[in-house]
């Protein structure tokens, strides 16, 4: 079989995409049905740039859940032959199969890689922004409403953590030394636990007058909470389903200690601006306690620089994450990440360029994707 | 003013002093002692020779005393080497017959590599030099250009320029060093591939290797890490400028100047810019910490022996003291810029006084 043209490799490789195609045309027919409804995401789709952002960001949530059916190979199988070759070689002996993006220097598939190395990015990132919101709201929602010494040691502390270089920090916390003695794992006992009691305090203040739902929630909250905690703490679920690979751990609280204090600055700078409000001391007059205030008077109004937040956020992660690919901390050396992926190509890049351009351009892409949705998101927002 | 910077000065020692011991925490952990040792020496070293090499370099102290050793507090540890009788310890430097009893950052001692081998106070400051000229170039290449998009996107908002322009700004922050680095170096520094092959016979137009620049900078070796850190920075100050820069075209003096009839050109240059210019000078500084980062990055991808290689060395090979010494650069790059905007902030701003 003959090397494919340029013109065809770009034509198989968007075929191969075809059930991402499909999916994001579903979501956007649906959602500009029922754009009326849907608000602030609704009113997304009323802006061209929040537009291509949210089919940048669909066009990897896609990738992630069909790369079995995307791709012919998978990300670590080594094929005779296949060592460094140009994009649309054929692979001998099968029939049709094609290196699209060609073969890197182990003689692996270049665009499989690329696919599959969207699926950690894509549960990590946002996985990994979310505990950090967590941690930032339950605590710089108190910082900034109550103020005074509990605000001094709180900001002391994010301000140190920010003092930090990030990639000393990465050094530091994201080495197999670090994991033998446990610290991750306390890191982590630490911070996995602030969802759960972020949860109680929310459903505390709410139904502090149906006793009945209160516990209804509340159990519910603990049962799963606490069965989850043990589990991707301690890795100790009794049952087995909720667990986490020590390595993914250790990046995963990393990245999380590294975000939260910025998430705990803004949200406490919200804080005090939104606290001197007249809805505010409404509250506070009706006899309301300080944390359905904050709960439920000041986290709803400052909700729309979080969510843009939350998305630049998943964004500066994901670069995060590649950072400590690209050092090497925290991946095995065989798996797909993109940041791993790009270090490996640039040693070779003069002779085959393709092995790290193509991580490169999908992390940018899904980056900018996440960019340029926020942007969309304050656009709208600041609409209203 | 005097007592505010004062109380930011203190508080720059005390976060010095808690990251530093942090740092210090974190490196002596006991599988990164083992690790150290092993590196030393071999890495087949049995258990009990790891404790014995640990006990002879004075690594069984207890932690807080050899913190206040490297602070200098504490008198440094000495031992005698068993096999010839000589006299070992933190102090004792070849060359020098008297060793004094303390050694540490109060008496200007940064302590010894152990990945260099040589004085840490030395490595930092020859490194830093080094990066000093890629920051260097890094700014001038940087803030002028992000300040021309910000202003040329913030004076008419919602033009065609200004949706391009911001494009541009959101994609340069959305690529990351170790992304568009990669891109540069195929496109200008390969041979085969990206641009050379167009326009020359052989060779490349740019070199994909900053290694001379440390004896000599061209425009070959250099360019390619200066843009390649440059973009990454310029998307966030030219957005920050182009939001000032909108803000302040809606004030009522701009209004009042254009009613005048003052030409667009004189508004912007005379009545805007000045104001406009306010915002991005504090974000210009904070910018300074994150190029830390980004410093890192580059100079491993483009093979750079400055302040970043030192750093990825030292923690690589768990070398505690340099890491130390890196780490109190960090702090106060970051504390001293925080310090310097603040300070500017007020003095381009009269409308703001520290309480």
């Amino acid at each position: 079989m003959e090397n494919m043209s340029g013109i065809s490799i770009m034509a198989s490789i968007l075929w191969s995409f075809l059930p991402v195609w499909i999916g994001i045309i579903v979501v956007f027919a649906v959602s500009m049905k029922y754009k009326q409804s849907l608000g602030l995401y609704g009113k997304l789709f009323n802006s061209t740039v929040g537009m291509i952002g949210l089919g940048l960001l669909l066009f990897w949530t896609f990738t992630a859940l069909f790369a079995d059916l995307i791709t012919q190979f998978d990300a670590y199988s080594q094929l005779s032959g296949m060592k460094n070759k140009l994009p649309g070689t054929p692979v001998p002996g099968e029939e049709g199969a094609y290196y699209l993006l060609g073969g890197d220097r182990l003689a692996r598939d270049v665009f499989s890689r690329m696919v599959y190395g969207s699926q950690t990015v894509l549960i990590i990132a946002p996985a990994a922004t979310l505990f950090a919101f967590m941690v930032g709201i339950t605590l710089g929602l108190p910082a900034g409403y109550f103020t005074g010494r509990l605000d001094s040691v709180l900001s002391f502390i994010s301000n140190l953590v920010l003092a930090f270089p990030v990639i000393l920090l990465f050094y530091l916390l994201v080495t197999p030394e670090i994991r033998s003695t446990g610290i991750p794992i306390y890191l982590a006992a630490l911070l996995f636990i602030f969802p759960i009691v972020f949860l109680l305090i929310l459903f505390k203040t709410r139904f502090i007058a149906q006793p009945q739902k209160l516990k209804v929630y509340v159990s519910i909250t603990l049962v799963f909470g606490l069965w989850a905690y043990s589990g991707l703490a301690f890795n100790a679920d009794p049952f087995g389903v909720w667990s986490m690979d020590p390595n993914l751990l250790n990046i995963f609280v990393s990245v999380v200690f590294v975000n939260s204090p910025t998430v705990f600055r803004i949200v406490r700078g919200l804080t005090l601006d939104i606290k001197t409000r007249d809805y505010v001391a409404a509250a506070q007059t009706r006899g309301e306690t300080p944390w359905y205030i904050m709960l439920w008077e000041i986290l709803p109004n400052a909700r729309g620089p979080l969510i843009v937040d939350f998305c630049l956020r998943i964004g500066y992660t994901t670069i995060l994450l590649g950072t400590l690919g690209f050092f090497g901390l925290g991946v095995s050396p065989e798996s797909p990440d993109w940041g791993l992926t790009i270090n490996e190509g640039r040693k070779l890049i003069s002779l085959n360029p393709y092995p790290a351009i193509a991580p490169a351009l999908a992390l940018m892409s899904l980056v900018l994707g996440l960019n340029l949705l926020a942007d969309g998101l304050r656009e709208q927002s600041l609409k209203d | 003013m005097l007592n505010f910077i004062l109380r930011r000065l203190g508080l720059m020692l005390l976060t010095a002093f808690c990251l530093t011991f942090i740092v210090f925490y974190l490196t002596n952990l006991e599988p990164n002692l083992e690790k150290l040792a092993k590196e030393q020496n071999n890495m087949r070293m049995t258990d009990p020779q790891v404790l014995s090499w640990l006990q002879k370099n004075g690594y069984r102290d207890p932690l807080l005393s050899r913190y206040g050793q490297w602070l200098g507090f504490v008198p440094g540890w000495t031992g005698v080497d068993e096999d010839n009788g000589k006299q070992t310890g933190r102090c004792v430097r070849r060359n020098v017959d008297n060793t004094p009893s303390y050694c540490g950052v109060i008496q200007g001692e940064w302590g010894m590599s152990t990945v260099f081998g040589e004085d840490v106070g030395k490595i930092i400051s020859k490194r830093l030099g080094a990066t000093g000229w890629l920051m260097l170039w890094v700014m001038i290449t940087m803030i002028p250009m992000a300040l021309i998009i910000g202003v040329l996107a913030g004076m008419r908002e919602g033009t065609k320029l200004d949706r391009s322009l911001s494009t541009f700004s959101i994609t340069t922050t959305a690529t990351p060093e170790y992304v568009s680095g990669v891109l540069f170096i195929v496109l200008f520094a390969s041979s085969k591939y990206g641009l050379s092959p167009l326009f020359l016979e052989s060779g490349t137009i740019l070199k994909g290797s900053a290694a001379s620049a440390i004896k000599s900078i061209t425009i070959e070796n250099f360019t390619l890490p200066v843009i390649t850190m440059a973009l990454y920075g310029l998307g966030y100050i030219a957005r920050m400028t182009r939001a000032s820069m909108a803000e302040v075209m809606t004030a009522q003096y701009i209004r009042t100047a254009t009613l005048k009839g003052v030409s667009f050109k004189n508004v912007v240059l005379k009545h805007a810019l000045r104001n406009a210019l306010i915002a991005p000078f504090t974000v210009i500084m904070l910018q300074f910490p994150w190029l830390l980062t980004g410093v890192v990055i580059v100079e491993t991808l483009f093979n750079y022996k400055g302040f970043g290689w030192v750093l990825v060395q030292a923690a690589s090979n768990n070398d505690i003291e340099t890491l130390l010494g890196c780490s109190v650069v960090a702090v106060i790059v970051v504390l001293l810029t925080q310090l310097i905007s603040d300070i500017g902030y007020v003095y381009l701003n009269p409308r703001i006084r520290v309480k």
